[in-house]
C-alpha cells in the first residue's frame, strides 16, 4: 500500500511545474487573455512537444498512455501557473473518444489529438447547473443533431466535438467536424480569460455516433471534475505563495506584515484547509485509473471542495494584500479569475454535494 | 500509488480474522462495556482487566499490536507497514477485541523512553503501560504556563538521592486514576527558561501529592489539580540528561499531536451523525431528506476524507523515510476543527432536543452526540491551542518570523 507519487509521477509534475514558469510567464498570459479566441498557438505546440495533449491517449494512437493521475499532476501544474488555453476540454474530450472506443474514430481523431495538432471539445451541459449525460435533450433525429450547448469549454477554436445527445435508442456520443454545416459557434465572454467557453447549436448538423449510453460521457465528465479541483489545488497553492511572498516583505508599522500574527494566522488557516485537500484529488484520480466503482461519488467531493477552497484562498489573499492586491496590474487578478471558472464550471459545489448524496444512497 | 489489497494481504487479513475469532470469543466481547474511542482518546477509559492484557499479550506476540515497540520491552517489533496496520485497525474493531491502548502512557511517555529512556525505566514501564496495567497523567501545565509553557514553575531541588518537589500542575488528565506522571520540573533555578526544566517519573503515591478534581465546561471531571509538597522522588527518576527536559518533552508533545491530528475520532464522530440525520425525524421529516443537512454532512465528508487521505500520505511519506513537512503540520488542527464542525451538525440535526443531557432517554442517541460536542475543547486545546498550532504551522511550514518569545 503506497499513497504517494511515483518518482516518474514527481518528475513529470516538475518537468511541467518548469515549463510553465518559462514558457507562460504573466506577461504572456495577460496577452493570451486579451487576444480574441485566447489560444497561443506557439504556446500549445510547445505543449504538444511534451506530449501533455496525448498524456491519456494510448501509445497505440501515438500518445502516452498514462493515468488520470498523471493528468491531474499537469492540471495542478497549470493551476499553479494559470496556464491559458483549450487543456481541459481537450482532455475531457479524447477521454470520452479513448472511453466509446470507436475504433474508425479513435483510428482518425487520437493521433493527431495526441501531438495536439488537432483540438477536441467535449459538449455536454444544456439546461442551468445540469451536468448529467442522461438528462441531455439535444437529439439526433432526421439525419442531423438538434439542440443547443450553452456553455462549452475552449469550442471556439476546436476542430471537433464530442456530444452528448440522445436518439431513439437514447443518450450517447456523437462526434462532429468543425466545418459541418448547420454548427452555429458563438464565442461568450467570460470572466476567466484562461478558459473560453462558447455557445453551440446545432441545427441538422451532420454527425457521426461513436458511442450508445452514458458510461462513456459520465467517465469524461468525472475526469472534468478532477482536473477542475487538481487545478484549483494548484492555484490555490500559488495565491497562497505568493502571499506568503508579500507578506515577508512588505513593510508597516516599521515592519514586514508577516510578524504581525493576524497575518500569519490567516495563512496558517487557509494552509489548514487547503493542504490535507491534496489527498482528495488525488484519491479521486486514482479511483478514475483503479476503483472506477468511487470515481464519480469521489470526483464530486474533490471538485466542490477543493473549488471552494480556491475561492476562499484567493478572497484571503487579496485581502492579505489590501489595495494592490485589488488592482488589474497585480497577478492576483488572473488567479481570482480563474477560480471563478473552476468554481461554476461543470457544476457549483452546492449540485456535486447533493450528487454526492444521492450517490451514497442517502435516501432524499 | 497503489491502494490495492494483493493476495498477500488478503491472505494477512484472513490470518489476523482467524487469530481474532480463535481467541477472543462472543463471551469476552460480552464482558466488554463498548468502548468509547473518544474518551479513550484522553485516557479515561481503557479496559485493562486480566482478561484484556491476557489477550494483548496474545495479539502483541502475533505481530498484531505495538508494531513499532521493540520485543524486548514488549512490543511487537515488525517492520512498518501501512497496510497491514490498517488491516489490524480494521479487523480488531470489527472482533471488538482490544486493540492499542491510546491514552498519555502508550501514545506519548513510551515513545519518549524509547527515545530517550535508560534501559531500566524502559524495562520497568514500557510493557506495563502498553497493557494499561500502568496508566499515566501528564504534568506539563501550571496555572502560569499554558502556552508559554517553558515558563513553568513546580521545582526540583536535590537534596541527597531524591529530589525534593514543591508546586502546582493543571489540567492534569486523569489524574485521580493514574498510578504515574510525567512531569516537567524547573531545576536549574538560574538557567535560561528552556534549560532549567527536567522531566520527570513521578509515583502519585507519593506523600505530598495532592490531586483536587477540576469540573469541565461539560461538567464531567477528567481534569485535575495536582499540589506537590515537599514530595520526594528519587534521583535516578528522571528521563533524559538533569536541565535537558525541554527538548525531551518536545517529543512527547509531537505524539501527543500526532494521536489528536488521527483522524479515526473524527469518522467515529461522523458516522454517528450520518445514522442520527437517518434516524431523526424533525418536523415530520427525517433529517437526511433535508437538503441543508445533505449538504453539510457531504461537505464535512469531504474534509473528513481529506483528513483521512492525509493521514495514508503521512504514512507512505513516513514509510518511504521523506519528510511530510506541512502535511504532518496542519494535521491536528485540521482534524480537531472538522471534529468540532461535525458535532455541532450532530446538535443542529437534534434540534431543541439537543439541549438535553447525555444519559436522558428522551433525547436522540439518549443525548450521546452531546460529549463529542463538548470532547473538542480538549481535542483543539490539548497539545496546544488553536493559536499555538497556528503559530507553529505559520512559522515552521510557511517560514514566517517567529512571535516575540520572552
Amino acid at each position: 500500500m503506497d499513497f504517494g507519487l511515483s518518482s516518474e509521477q514527481t518528475l513529470l509534475s516538475d518537468t511541467v511545474g518548469r515549463w510553465t514558469e518559462s514558457e507562460c510567464k504573466s506577461t504572456r498570459i495577460r496577452q493570451i487573455v486579451e487576444s480574441s479566441d485566447g489560444h497561443d498557438r506557439d504556446l500549445w505546440a510547445s505543449l504538444g512537444k511534451i506530449g501533455v495533449p496525448g498524456l491519456l491517449i494510448p501509445e497505440v494512437h501515438g500518445g502516452a498512455g498514462l493515468d488520470v493521475l498523471d493528468l491531474a499532476l499537469v492540471a495542478e501544474q497549470f493551476g499553479r501557473g494559470c496556464v491559458p488555453g483549450p487543456f481541459l476540454g481537450h482532455a475531457m474530450a479524447t477521454s470520452a473518444l479513448i472511453a466509446a472506443d470507436h475504433s474508425q474514430a479513435c483510428a482518425r481523431w487520437l493521433p493527431p489529438a495526441a501531438t495536439g495538432e488537432k483540438i477536441l471539445a467535449f459538449a455536454l451541459g444544456e439546461e442551468i447547473g445540469t451536468w448529467e449525460p442522461a438528462q441531455v435533450g439535444t437529439s439526433f433525429h432526421e439525419g442531423g443533431l438538434h439542440g443547443l450547448k450553452p456553455l462549452v469549454a475552449g469550442a471556439e477554436i476546436a476542430d471537433a466535438l464530442i456530444v452528448v445527445a440522445r436518439d431513439s435508442e437514447g443518450p450517447g456520443l456523437w462526434l462532429v467536424e468543425r466545418d459541418a454545416p448547420g454548427l452555429t459557434t458563438t464565442p461568450l465572454s467570460g470572466s476567466d480569460g484562461t478558459r473560453r467557453v462558447a455557445a453551440l447549436r446545432f441545427d441538422g448538423t451532420p454527425a457521426q455516433k461513436i458511442a450508445s449510453g452514458t458510461s462513456a460521457a459520465e467517465r469524461a465528465r468525472d475526469l472534468g471534475l478532477v482536473l477542475l479541483a487538481a487545478d484549483a489545488f494548484g492555484g490555490a497553492w500559488r495565491c497562497l505563495e505568493m502571499t506568503r511572498d508579500y507578506a515577508l516583505t512588505r513593510e508597516q508599522f516599521g515592519q514586514t506584515i508577516a510578524h504581525f500574527q493576524g497575518v500569519k494566522h490567516q495563512l496558517a488557516d487557509l494552509t489548514t484547509a487547503l493542504a490535507p485537500a491534496c489527498s482528495l484529488w488525488w484519491y479521486a484520480a486514482h479511483a478514475l485509473d483503479q476503483i472506477p466503482e468511487q470515481a464519480p461519488r469521489h470526483a464530486a467531493l474533490a471538485k466542490s471542495h477543493l473549488t471552494e477552497i480556491f475561492d476562499d484562498t484567493v478572497r484571503t489573499s487579496i485581502e492579505l494584500h489590501g489595495g494592490i492586491g485589488f488592482t488589474f496590474e497585480y497577478d492576483l487578478q488572473l488567479w481570482f479569475r480563474r477560480a471563478l471558472f473552476d468554481r461554476a464550471y461543470l457544476g457549483e459545489a452546492r449540485y456535486h454535494r447533493e450528487r454526492a448524496a444521492t450517490l451514497a444512497g442517502w435516501p432524499a | 500509488m497503489n491502494l490495492s489489497y494483493s493476495e498477500a494481504y488478503q491472505a494477512f487479513r484472513a490470518e489476523v480474522r482467524a487469530f481474532l475469532t480463535a481467541n477472543w470469543t462472543d463471551a469476552d466481547r460480552a464482558s466488554d462495556p463498548a468502548p468509547d474511542p473518544v474518551k479513550a482518546s484522553l485516557g479515561s477509559v481503557v479496559r485493562a482487566d486480566p482478561r484484556a492484557s491476557e489477550f494483548r499479550r496474545q495479539a502483541i506476540a502475533a505481530g498484531y499490536l505495538y508494531r513499532q515497540v521493540p520485543r524486548r520491552y514488549g512490543g511487537a517489533e515488525q517492520p512498518a507497514d501501512t497496510l497491514k496496520a490498517t488491516i489490524i485497525t480494521e479487523e480488531f474493531k470489527r472482533a471488538k477485541a482490544p486493540a492499542e491502548i491510546l491514552g498519555q502512557g502508550p501514545s506519548m511517555l513510551v515513545p519518549t523512553l524509547l527515545a530517550h529512556g535508560t534501559e531500566e525505566q524502559r524495562e520497568r514501564f514500557v510493557e506495563p503501560t502498553l497493557l494499561g496495567q500502568i496508566r499515566w497523567c501528564q504534568g506539563y501545565s501550571e496555572p502560569g504556563a499554558g502556552s508559554d509553557l517553558a515558563s513553568l514553575r513546580a521545582s526540583g531541588v536535590l537534596d541527597g538521592d531524591h529530589w525534593l518537589v514543591n508546586g502546582q500542575k493543571t489540567w492534569t488528565s486523569n489524574a485521580a486514576e493514574a498510578k504515574w506522571m510525567f512531569a516537567l520540573i524547573r531545576t536549574e533555578p538560574g538557567a535560561p527558561k528552556h534549560d532549567g526544566i527536567t522531566y520527570m517519573l513521578i509515583d502519585m503515591k507519593t506523600p505530598g501529592i495532592e490531586v483536587r478534581p477540576l469540573r469541565q465546561l461539560n461538567g464531567a471531571a477528567h481534569f485535575s489539580e495536582v499540589f506537590f509538597t515537599d514530595v520526594r522522588v528519587p534521583r535516578t527518576s528522571i528521563v533524559g540528561e538533569r536541565g535537558r527536559g525541554w527538548s525531551v518533552s518536545r517529543s512527547t508533545l509531537k505524539a501527543e499531536r500526532a494521536l489528536i491530528g488521527n483522524a479515526g475520532f473524527a469518522r467515529q464522530i461522523f458516522d454517528g451523525t450520518l445514522a442520527l440525520a437517518q434516524l431523526t425525524e424533525v418536523r415530520g421529516r427525517k433529517a437526511i431528506e433535508d437538503a441543508v443537512i445533505r449538504d453539510r454532512l457531504t461537505d464535512l465528508e469531504s474534509r473528513l476524507l481529506a483528513a483521512e487521505l492525509n493521514g495514508y500520505r503521512l504514512l507512505t511519506t513516513n514509510a518511504r523515510g521523506e519528510d511530510p513537512g506541512i502535511f504532518s503540520l496542519v494535521a491536528k488542527l485540521h482534524t480537531s476543527t472538522l471534529f468540532y464542525d461535525i458535532a455541532r451538525l450532530a446538535m443542529d440535526i437534534s434540534s431543541d432536543r439537543g439541549l438535553l443531557a447525555p444519559g436522558e432517554p428522551t433525547a436522540p442517541f439518549s443525548g450521546m452526540l452531546f460529549e463529542p460536542y463538548m470532547t473538542y475543547y480538549a481535542l483543539a486545546i490539548g497539545g496546544g491551542a488553536p493559536n499555538i498550532q497556528r503559530n507553529v504551522i505559520g512559522e515552521r511550514g510557511l517560514g514566517l518570523p517567529r512571535d516575540a518569545r520572552l
